[in-house]
């Protein structure tokens, strides 16, 4: 029988490069998108604000693994062969988008309605209230809810192993199933996904401060 | 004259014969909803002078300065602003309003993500396009003015409201406008406050800058405003000289206002 081992742990830290890969996909992604999304929420034209409503009514009610399915099996059998990367990359930007979309537009709207009306006075443009006035505070309300949801993402990425993925707990499972020592082989993937959660967490509170000076 | 001169007062100032008014109100009505709040105001402000809007809470006078900055759109009537036509809808035109006209606001409305010299120079930057160096030299000039010289560096929230609310008339004043507005804008102060940014508007006054104020303060209005308006649901019942309007009130309405000590 083979015994955990630093090869085991070498292997749980390989997959978790997976793991990082597909949430930095994920943030990057999700974060354009979603930026996309929570202004068109808040946009002055219907048209813009019911389509980014939709959109993210119909993600945020459909899991993550349907999802995923659909841009991996869904295209391929629309002819359109992605490989599995590209296919997660999509899914989980198509997820953390509606999320992210979301999270933002409470928090734009969450700015006093007086800064919107003091710049305006002052002759600043719709674009430059958003740059100079609007999203500078938003963001700042919008660290705390953010980090945590990609603390979320983080480890939603394992669904990822449905496709093929050996990300960190898949990679647990595999070694687990070889050594038969789940409470090991699972303390050190909870090891290894706090190890990457909890710098994010660092670097929110680090912001929040940064950003707090004005405050 | 000479008795204002007496009571220490500025001399008031002269409407130019024949000018065309700086502000032009002609019977303006505005609803919210159901509710009309303005019911045909109309109203000349002359270049120069100060006009100081008094009546009870509720009687419209935050929305008729609201209408006349183009933030509320109007249901009748028209307003015209250093002779041009105010639109909401027309963006041009309230391009132009915003480069004639401030606004001081009861809330000061800083922006409370950037320091006092940034708040101030964010407009004549992104919007007038001017250098960082000119609008630096602009922003310690109308800092200056408001006796605020050694606070460039300060965020709003290490401001007292006096402070803040001098900050705010200086972040208007940089952007050169013709006219301003100021909606009670000692009303969130502590009472000892007040005077410091009371004697700001009364140095502008006496520098000849054109002011439509919406105040409580009755003894400001009375010693340093050219014009007093009285505005009672909706409507302005009275407008003239404070020392006519003061001493002679023609209506009810005005004589009940002013004998409740508001
Ligand atoms: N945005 C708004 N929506 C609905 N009603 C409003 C709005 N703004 C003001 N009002 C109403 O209009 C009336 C006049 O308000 P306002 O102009 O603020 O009066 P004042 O400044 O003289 O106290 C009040 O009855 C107020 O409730
Ligand atoms: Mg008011």
């Amino acid at each position: 029988m083979i015994t955990f081992s630093s090869t085991h742990l070498i292997y749980l830290i390989e997959a978790a490069r997976w793991t990082l890969l597909l949430s930095v996909l994920a943030f990057i992604g999700g974060g354009i998108l979603g930026l996309v999304l929570a202004l068109g929420r808040v946009s002055e034209h219907k048209p813009l604000r019911w389509l980014s409503a939709a959109y993210i009514q119909i993600i945020q009610g459909t899991p993550l693994l349907v999802v995923l399915f659909l841009s991996y099996f869904g295209l391929s059998i629309l002819g359109l062969d992605i490989p599995p990367i590209a296919a997660a990359g999509l899914s989980l930007t198509l997820y953390t988008s509606a999320f992210l979309g979301e999270i933002w537009r409470g928090c734009i709207l969450s700015v006093p309605k007086t800064q919107w009306e003091a710049s305006n006075c002052i002759g600043l443009s719709r674009a430059q209230q958003y740059r100079y006035v609007i999203l500078p505070q938003a963001a700042r309300i919008a660290i705390p809810p953010t980090v945590g949801f990609m603390v979320q993402i983080i480890k939603n990425t394992s669904i990822t192993s449905i496709i093929g993925f050996v990300e960190l707990a898949r990679a647990g499972q595999i070694v687990n199933n070889s050594t038969f020592q789940p409470f090991i082989t699972f303390v050190f993937v909870a090891i290894i996904y706090f190890a990457m959660c909890y710098p994010l967490s660092l670097a929110s509170r680090h912001f929040e401060r940064k950003l707090n000076v004005g405050k | 004259m000479s008795v204002n001169e007496a009571a220490g007062t500025r001399p008031r100032n002269e409407a130019v014969p024949g000018a065309e008014p700086i502000i032009v109100v002609d019977s303006v009505s505005k609803s919210f909803g159901p509710l009309q709040v303005l019911h045909g105001v109309s109203l000349e402000i002359e270049r120069g002078t100060m006009v100081a809007i008094v009546g009870r809470s509720g009687s419209g006078k935050s929305t008729l300065l609201r209408c006349i900055n183009a933030l509320e759109e109007i249901n009748g009537g028209t307003i015209k602003v250093c002779g041009h036509m105010v639109s909401m809808s027309d963006r041009a035109s309230v391009k132009r309003l915003r480069s004639e006209v401030g606004m001081v606001f009861q809330s000061y409305n800083l922006f409370p993500h950037l320091n006092v010299l940034r708040n101030i120079t964010l407009a004549l930057t992104a919007v007038q396009k001017k250098s960082r160096a000119d609008a630096d030299a602009i922003a310690h000039k109308v800092l200056g003015l408001v006796g605020l010289a050694d606070k460039a560096e300060a965020f709003p929230e290490q401001l007292s409201g006096g402070q803040a609310q001098r900050v705010a008339i200086a972040r208007s004043l940089a952007l050169s406008p013709k006219v301003l507005l100021f909606d009670e804008v000692t009303s969130a102060l502590d009472p000892e406050l007040t005077g410091e940014v009371l004697k700001v508007m009364e140095d502008l006054a006496r520098d000849g800058m054109t002011m439509v104020l919406v105040t409580h303060e009755m003894a400001f209005a009375r010693r340093v405003a050219d014009i007093v308006v009285f505005m009672h649901q909706g409507k302005v019942w009275e407008a003239g000289p404070p020392a006519e309007l003061f001493a002679d009130p023609k209506t009810p309405e005005l004589r009940q206002f002013l004998s409740s000590g508001l």
